[in-house]
């Protein structure tokens, strides 16, 4: 008895290994382990042994029962698996077509420049003001210490509308509205960011309407130290770390002391080329220390107050940085222009 | 300013200090020096030659075959085509080997059979504009004064061994359009003494008063006037050197009396004029303004009428000069004069800008009177200039000068102490420190226990206020030596308003859904400023345009990006998709600022879908155009307050149009660009859409609150309606919602069916309605109950049946 159930054990194991399909296998189960299968035979002879023996030939027989049902089991899934893997086979694409376009927008360059400049300033305590762009001939020039008939008025030929209003030529009336609220108290920090207007023809190097960042930081016991250390937070963050900068004492009605900003040139590393006209610097802002006047004319007293402003061109700034070199692709928005912005920077 | 390094050494020892140097030390100190030109770069070999004789080429009418002595052991023979050549000519010869501008090597040549062994040089071969060369010179060869030394190079005696430093002047610092200014500004950059030009005039016997009589009748206009007589002047051309001091400061040579004037002027900064004293007319010198009317010809023969605006030298009665600005053609100096009339005035700045202005003349004195000039040097210029009359064009000055004097001189004193220096800067420097700028600056400063008290020197009448002084500290000092720190005090809250965090939602969101941000102008035509406005008011219109193109402010900002469009289909460039935030401008009172509303705009065009294997090629539609707003009115959290009502607007399409309100105001519009207009344009179909941004962002939206997630199932109720084929989805969508009660939470419309199995002039809906009660389980009793009102909702107020 003992070598038939050892036998049936061979027996159907090698027809589980034969067994080709899940079908096939079912098959094997239903003969080996059924009711009605040879082991159940097999038991059924049982009557015939000792009682001693009756248990071990049991235990043999379930253990025998055990095996083959593994090994049902294991070819089962190995069965399986190959099933699945053939679908899977069939069902292979080829991942070298193009995917299914997502529509992507993007920041004009200037939005760019001046949210990464509102940003930065942003987080040295500064908030953003933004005014008007048809601004009264005071805020625009007399209220910054550039009243009728001054010679410094040329410099900024305008495009007037009425003998009081004009387009802005650039964003300083919004300083004074400011500090004007402030009604002579406390600090002002704000950076004025927006559209100004000058009456130039349109070139590759000029553009009637123009793109403007102001700061103006207005405390007791402002320094002209502090607007080094403020540009150069600046420079760094927009140019990069590796670039210098230049400080040179220059003239604005509505400053005194006033600066020019240069930074190296990248071109050239400071070997001059043609972008920096043979000197190694590139012009990037103007600011100063704001004159007196200026304050007092808002309603500060300039004893007590003092402060410093600058201001800049985003266009000149996105020229240099992205190498652009004709200022009006910034206002024909050719997507081939505009395209190339989309992606962030560090 | 045009600045020579080499003339520039007679007032400061620049020894050590290249020209470069020298530019770059001002540069840092406050005056961009914009270039440095060396005259003679790429010259080489250019001698002074001899002219020994001189005859017509045999073969060639306009040329003439020379033999010149250029110092070397045999004389050359040269071909020159120069009609002023003649025999005893010293001239400038550039030989054989020779360099001249441009890389134009000098070689041995034929010409018409003849040897040619080098070139005699006109100055504009040397370099030199053909605008600064002499008349005498300007067509031919140039012809050096006999006492030119045979062999000597050229360039040197024409002083091109030089180099020219390009000042670029700030409006403030006029005291620099002089070389003795500059000369100032130098020595306290290099802490160096300046050397003043020395005058002493042998005075002869008679007196200048015995010849003219001076009175101004306009004071105010005209302060000071200092008139000198010089007898018998020799009119000729001026010394060599200053000819070439004037060409390299960019001014023409004329002749010895007015070259002398230009030089002055150039030197102090300090305008001059010689009348012809025979051609004044009188003996009487009047400085009045012009009556209205009045008439003078320009040295530059050209008729001025005058006005009372305008300050006119006369000779008691007639004009003789336009003050400041240019003299007149009927007392210029000429070949014949004898007797020379030096003015020597202070003009106030106001009189000579509205003169120049008015008649369009910038000359070197104009420019220097505007923007002011030295007072005190008024009566130096003229000793100087006079003096140098009688060295180089041999003239007798008469004793004294005759003058018109209601100048009052006060000197500006401004004081500073070292601690607000200190506390401005953000340094640290010591009273030693400061003084020694002071002194530098040859400014008259008085130092008592930290106070700086300063007399300003009348030259540098920039200089007003202690801030002024503060300048001149720091940029002697060096920008580059100040500390850089950051503000300290009262800390700051940064931040955006909630109007500008919305407006970056709104562009994130459109850049999100594939919009690229444009930047258009906000000056338009009249024409395209009046299309798509959602205001229609007058256009605000620029009192001076420079272009009708550009002559009004916008009303709208959609046909700007139509032209965007336009430009870019033009360059193959088909699926677009534009926006636009920005302000247009309306019209208030005359005497308010317009009104500035800020709007938002799009234009799209082409396909939005484009995925052509896979069979995904759509172009945009009116309902892509109104999901990307009805997202956006999602993302701003009013889109329940946004309607969309069909509406029509001057340029759009009659029926693909939705007029966009809230709280029943109407605050923009979408749909597609008439199909004329997109013709006109040619564009293909385009959609757009404008409206207030404005009105959008500044809606109140009630704070943000978190709503329970129902915990009880919903129940869904699928329903097809058929109406009445001109019935809006959107009405039977808003009877649903009305009718549907608290328990409806949702409603979609999921199909739209019309054509051949439908009754004409019928079309079917279907929706499906979700119930839910975030209370309890709902049961079918409550749905059915909510469900038939809705049913009968429908049926009253659109006719709507249960499609069977
Ligand atoms: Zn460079």
């Amino acid at each position: 008895m003992q070598d038939r159930l050892k036998e049936l054990e061979g027996e159907a194991i090698s027809k589980v290994e034969s067994a080709s399909s899940l079908k096939e296998l079912n098959e094997v189960r239903v003969s080996f382990l059924g009711k009605k299968g040879p082991i159940t035979e097999v038991l059924k002879g049982m009557g015939k042994l000792s009682a001693e023996e009756r248990p071990k030939m049991g235990a043999l027989a379930n253990e025998v029962r055990d095996v083959i049902s593994m090994r049902i089991e294991s070819k089962q899934q190995e069965l399986e698996e190959a099933a699945v893997n053939e679908k899977l086979a069939s069902e292979t694409i080829d991942i070298t077509l193009p995917g299914r376009p997502v529509r992507t927008g993007s920041h004009h360059p200037l939005t760019k420049i001046v949210e990464e400049l509102e940003d930065l300033f942003i987080g040295m305590g500064y908030t953003v003001a933004e005014g008007p762009e048809v601004e009264k001939d005071y805020y625009n020039f007399e209220a910054l210490n550039l009243p009728k008939g001054h010679p410094a008025r040329d410099m900024q030929d305008s495009f007037y509308i009425t003998e009081e209003f004009l387009l802005r030529t650039h964003t300083s009336p919004v300083q004074a509205r400011t500090m004007e609220k402030n009604n002579g108290q406390g600090p002002v920090k704000i950076i004025c960011p927006g559209k100004v207007y000058r009456r130039d023809n349109d070139d590759a190097t000029h553009s009637h309407q123009f793109m403007q960042i102001e700061g103006l930081v207005v405390d007791e016991n402002i320094r002209m130290s502090d607007l080094k250390g403020t540009l150069e937070v600046f420079a760094k963050k927009m140019f990069g770390d590796d670039r210098e900068i230049r400080l040179r004492p220059s003239f604005f009605p509505f400053t005194e002391p006033s600066v020019e900003m240069d930074i190296s040139c990248k071109i050239c590393g400071g070997a001059g080329c043609s972008v920096c006209k043979k000197t190694g610097w590139i012009e990037i802002l103007g600011a100063g220390m704001v004159h007196p006047n200026v304050l007092e004319m808002a309603g500060y007293d300039s004893k007590k107050y003092t402060g410093f402003a600058f201001g800049m061109g985003a266009e000149r700034i996105a020229m240099l940085k992205y190498g652009i070199d004709d200022i009006r692709h910034f206002y024909t928005d050719d997507i081939r222009f505009l395209t190339q912005f989309s992606v962030p920077e560090e | 300013m045009l600045v020579s390094y080499k003339w520039l050494k007679e007032y400061v020892d620049l020894d050590g200090v290249s020209a470069a140097e020298l530019a770059e030390k001002i540069t840092k100190s406050g005056i961009e020096v914009e270039g440095v030109e060396t005259l003679n770069e790429g010259i080489r070999g250019v001698v002074v030659g001899h002219v020994l004789s001189c005859e017509q080429h045999p073969n060639a009418d306009k040329l003439n075959k020379c033999l010149v002595d250029t110092g070397e052991a045999d004389p050359v023979q040269i071909i020159c085509g120069a009609p002023n050549v003649a025999a005893g000519q010293k001239v400038a010869v550039a030989k054989t080997g020779a360099v001249l501008p441009g890389n134009f090597k000098i070689k041995k040549a034929k010409l018409r059979g003849e040897e040619s062994n080098g070139m005699i040089c006109s100055l504009q071969e040397l370099g030199i504009e053909g605008k600064l060369v002499a008349k005498e010179f300007s067509e031919g060869i140039y012809v050096f004064p006999n006492a030119a030394e045979v062999g000597t190079d050229a360039l040197e005696l024409l002083n091109r061994d030089d180099q020219i430093l390009e000042l670029g002047l700030t409006p403030n610092r006029a005291d620099c359009l002089s070389m003795l200014g500059v000369a100032y500004e130098v020595g306290a950059i290099l802490g160096k003494e300046v050397k003043l030009p020395e005058t002493n005039t042998a005075p002869e016997n008679e007196k200048a008063s015995d010849y003219i009589k001076v009175s101004v009748a306009a004071k105010e206009d005209n302060p000071l006037y200092v008139a000198k007589v010089i007898k018998n002047v020799k009119i000729g051309p001026s010394p060599q050197w200053m000819q070439s001091r004037l060409m390299g400061a960019g001014i023409r040579p004329h002749n010895n009396i007015v070259d002398i004037t230009n030089y002055i002027l150039l030197e102090y900064g300090q305008p001059l004029h010689a009348f012809d004293y025979d051609r004044l007319g009188s003996r009487e010198i009047l400085v009045r303004r012009a009556a209205d009317g009045e008439e003078i010809v320009t040295l530059d023969d050209t008729k001025r009428i005058l006005s009372t605006d305008h300050l006119v030298i006369t000779n008691g009665t007639e004009p003789v000069a336009l003050a400041g600005v240019m003299g007149g053609a009927n007392s210029e100096v000429n070949s014949q004069t004898e007797n020379v009339l030096l003015e020597s005035a202070y003009f106030t700045g106001p009189a000579i800008r509205k003169a120049s202005k008015d008649h369009g003349l910038r000359s070197e004195a104009s420019t220097r009177y505007e923007k002011g000039v030295d007072p005190a040097r008024v009566r130096a210029a003229a000793e100087r200039a006079a003096e140098l009359m009688a060295a180089y064009a041999q003239g007798e000055v008469l004793a004294g000068s005759v003058e018109a004097d209601s100048l009052e001189i006060t000197p500006v004193i401004v004081s500073v102490t070292l601690e607000k220096v200190n506390r401005v800067l953000g340094t640290d420097l010591s009273e030693e420190v400061v003084a020694d700028i002071f002194s530098r600056l040859k400014f008259d400063v008085l130092t008592d226990n930290g106070t700086f008290t300063v007399t300003v020197p009348t030259r540098r009448g920039d200089i007003t206020i202690e801030e002024d002084l503060i300048e001149e500290v720091a940029r002697l000092y060096g920008y580059d030596l100040l500390p850089k720190t950051l503000p300290i005090g009262t800390s700051t809250q940064g931040g955006l308003t909630d109007y500008q965090k919305k407006r970056r939602t709104v562009r994130q969101f459109l850049e999100g859904a594939g919009l690229m941000q444009a930047i258009t102008y906000s000056l338009t035509s009249a024409e395209k400023a009046a299309q798509y406005a959602l205001d229609k008011r007058e256009p605000i219109t620029l009192a001076m345009p420079m272009s009708e193109e550009r002559s009004v402010l916008r009303l709208s900002i959609v046909p700007q990006l139509l032209d965007a469009l336009k430009y870019n289909q033009a360059r193959q460039n088909d699926n677009l998709a534009l926006y636009e935030t920005g302000a247009v401008f309306l019209k208030t009172g005359s005497s308010e600022l317009p009104e500035e509303r800020e709007h938002l705009a799009a234009a799209i065009t082409g396909l939005w879908e484009n995925h052509p294997w896979q069979g995904a090629k759509e172009p945009v539609d009116f309902y892509v155009v109104k999901g990307i707003l009805e997202g956006l009115f999602t993302q701003l959290g009013i889109e329940e307050m946004v309607s969309f009502k069909q509406g029509a607007v001057e340029g759009m399409h009659p029926g693909r149009t939705a007029l966009l309100s809230i709280a029943g105001k109407q605050v923009g519009f979408v749909g597609q660009v008439h199909p004329t207009v997109q013709k006109s344009l040619d564009l293909k179909e385009t959609y757009v859409f404008e409206l207030s941004l404005k009105a959008i962002l500044s809606v109140e939206i009630p704070a943000l609150r978190y709503k329970t997630i129902p915990r009880y199932p919903s129940i869904t109720r699928d329903i097809a309606l058929v109406v009445g084929a001109e019935t809006p989805a959107g009405d039977l969508q808003d009877i649903i919602i009305e009718a549907g009660g608290s328990l409806l939470t949702d409603v979609n419309l999921f199909d739209l069916y019309e054509g051949e199995h439908m009754e004409a002039g019928k079309k079917s809906l279907a929706f499906s309605l979700k119930y839910l009660n975030p209370e309890k389980t709902l049961t079918d009793e409550d749905v059915m109950k909510a469900h038939d009102k809705v049913l009968t909702a429908l049926k009253e107020k659109a006719n709507a049946v249960l499609r069977g």
